[in-house]
């Protein structure tokens, strides 16, 4: 399968223009870091791709077709902080099983507690709420994962197992991984090819 | 640097809080998510707390702000230049002697420009354009609502505030996650300044490989205790020079250091039974290590470790 976003335009309201004409694809099999200075517009693309936001301009397609406007969406993004991505209002096993129940395995290798099931997301911790966020979006129809600074909320021995998890799971499942990160030591580990934002970006 | 004579800043004894949790039907349990810490921060100091995710970092800084939630029991003691600080007293100092830069953005208000946010009840307009200057962020920043924001802006924003806040006690709550290495490391400078200007800095971090640089003591929280406190020095050197079990496999976890995980995760708070809560993952556990009841933080070396086996 192949991701590409073709000619990419975008502004919010009337600001300033972020994105101009930016031009990537991804491949399956592929794990690419996105890079660039803090409040350049990498989350922005990051939920342009994942169909969050519509571009000004430009289009988002998956093996040439646009992306499917219902249903459990094939690309899936794993939001910069965790607080914001899940209703306070839910319990955690509801926010869990939203797109697909994940296995006992796959909470077992996240290291997410059976307690922590029936609390409620002010119960949790930053990094714990986190790794509900990336479970959540490992269902089998997954074929794109955008993990937008997903691990900076872990301490780094749980940093290297989710990353050690994650490229086992892309691997086995031959899906691609986009990973917007800062810290460039991780990228160098964890990407086959990194990509730098404001290079692509035509402003 | 930090003076002696004087009280610390924050001189925390023995502190521990549990939670009441309901479970289903009713059932009234304890959790305990902090057990036995003593830990000191002196004027012109920075004392960065890292370890697990779940160790009980937040709720330390919450515990120290008074700002735990209702179903919380704390007991132990915890000191403010000298004085015992009690909700009264900490509902008076807070936001003006002690500042927190809180780890969730979400603690921004939606409905207010972020630029009177930064200003607060203390600050001036001055203060707040120096501040944004010194962190990069456009003056235009001010005029913005804080869901206008990307992350790392966000973030710059709630440092700023404490920066401007005149607060002699800073807990900066993961102030450097989606920051780039330069906007992190000025952000990192600037609590430099700040102490080296005479106030205590308690820095909690999982970007330890930054608080290697800036900070002068480091303390390891694993699974709602210290296992380690110790100078930074220790930890540039890692291996050898660290006393815990603990600390040497964050070490080895950094990026730049190997990428190697350890096996297992931290207990679950609720499962913890007396003895190392480190056991079950450690290569030098013996008998002693799981029955004992307590292990108690013993000075080795210059530093701080919570282990029976340390030399
Ligand atoms: N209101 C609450 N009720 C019950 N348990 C809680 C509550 N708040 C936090 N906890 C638990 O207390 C423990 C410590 O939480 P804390 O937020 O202090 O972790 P932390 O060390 O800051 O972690 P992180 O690095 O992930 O932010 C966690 O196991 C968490 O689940
Ligand atoms: N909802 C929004 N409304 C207006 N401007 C926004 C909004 N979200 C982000 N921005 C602006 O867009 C720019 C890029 O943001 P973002 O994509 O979050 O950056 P980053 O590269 O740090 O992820 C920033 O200047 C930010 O202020
Ligand atoms: S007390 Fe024992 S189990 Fe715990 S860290 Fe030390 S050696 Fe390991
Ligand atoms: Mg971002
Ligand atoms: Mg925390």
């Amino acid at each position: 399968m192949l991701l590409e976003a073709k000619n990419i335009s975008y502004r919010y309201q009337n600001g300033p223009w972020i994105l101009k004409d930016v031009t990537l694809s991804v491949g399956e099999g592929e794990r690419v870091g996105l890079v660039g200075p803090s409040g350049y517009g990498k989350s922005t693309l990051s939920k342009i791709l994942a169909g969050y936001i519509k571009p000004a301009a430009g289009e988002v397609l998956l093996d040439g077709k646009e992306l499917p406007a219902e249903g459990y969406s094939p690309i899936q993004l794993i939001y910069q902080h965790p607080e914001k991505a899940i209703n306070p209002l839910w319990r955690m096993k509801d926010i869990l099983h939203e797109g697909w129940v994940p296995d006992q395995c796959t909470l077992n290798a996240m290291g997410i507690e059976q307690g922590w099931l029936e609390r409620w997301p002010a119960e949790l911790s930053g990094g714990e709420m986190q790794r509900f966020c990336i479970a959540r979006v490992l269902g089998p129809q997954t074929r794109f994962l955008i993990a937008d600074e997903m691990s900076t909320m872990l301490d780094v021995i749980t940093q290297a197992q989710i990353w050690e998890l994650m490229i086992r799971i892309v691997e086995e499942r031959c899906m691609g991984l986009i990973v917007v990160t800062h810290n460039e030591a991780l990228a160098q580990k964890v990407c086959t090819r990194i990509i730098s934002l404001p290079e692509l970006n035509k402003l | 640097m930090a003076n002696h004579d004087t009280a610390p800043v924050l001189d925390i004894q023995n502190l521990s809080v549990k939670f009441r949790m309901y479970d289903k039907g009713l059932r009234q349990s304890e959790l305990q998510v902090i057990s036995d810490i003593n830990l000191n921060i002196k004027a012109g100091e920075i004392v960065a707390v890292a370890g697990s995710s779940g160790s009980g970092k937040s709720l330390l800084a919450h515990a120290v702000l008074g700002i735990l939630p209702k179903n919380a029991m704390v007991s132990g003691s915890m000191k403010y230049c000298g004085t015992e600080l009690t909700p009264a007293v900490q509902a008076d100092l807070r936001g003006r002697d002690i500042a927190l830069v809180p780890q969730s953005v979400s603690y921004l208000d939606p409905l207010k420009k972020v630029g009177p946010q930064v200003q607060g009840l203390y600050g001036t307009k001055e203060q707040q354009s120096q501040v944004f200057n010194r962190f990069e962020l456009a003056e235009e920043t001010a005029e913005k609502y804080p869901f206008q924001l990307s992350g790392g802006m966000a973030r710059r924003i709630l440092v700023s505030t404490a920066v401007i806040s005149n607060a002699k006690l800073i807990i900066a709550d993961e102030p450097t996650p989606g920051l780039n290495p330069e906007i992190a490391e000025t952000t990192m400078k600037i609590f430099r300044d700040l102490a080296d200007e005479g106030k205590a800095v308690m820095l909690i971090t999982h970007d330890i490989d930054l608080a290697f640089l800036f900070a002068d003591r480091i303390a390891v929280f694993y699974a709602g205790t210290t296992v380690e406190i110790a100078p930074v020095a220790d930890f540039i050197r890692g291996g050898d020079a660290l006393r815990h079990p603990y600390s040497r496999a964050l070490w080895n976890a950094l990026p730049q250091n190997g990428f190697k995980p350890i096996a297992g995760g931290q207990p679950y708070a609720g499962n913890l039974q007396g003895g190392c809560p480190y056991a079950a993952r450690c290569s030098h556990c013996s008998t002693e290590c799981t029955t004992a009841k307590t292990i108690k933080m013993q000075t080795v070396r210059g530093g701080e470790v919570r282990c029976c086996h340390a030399t």
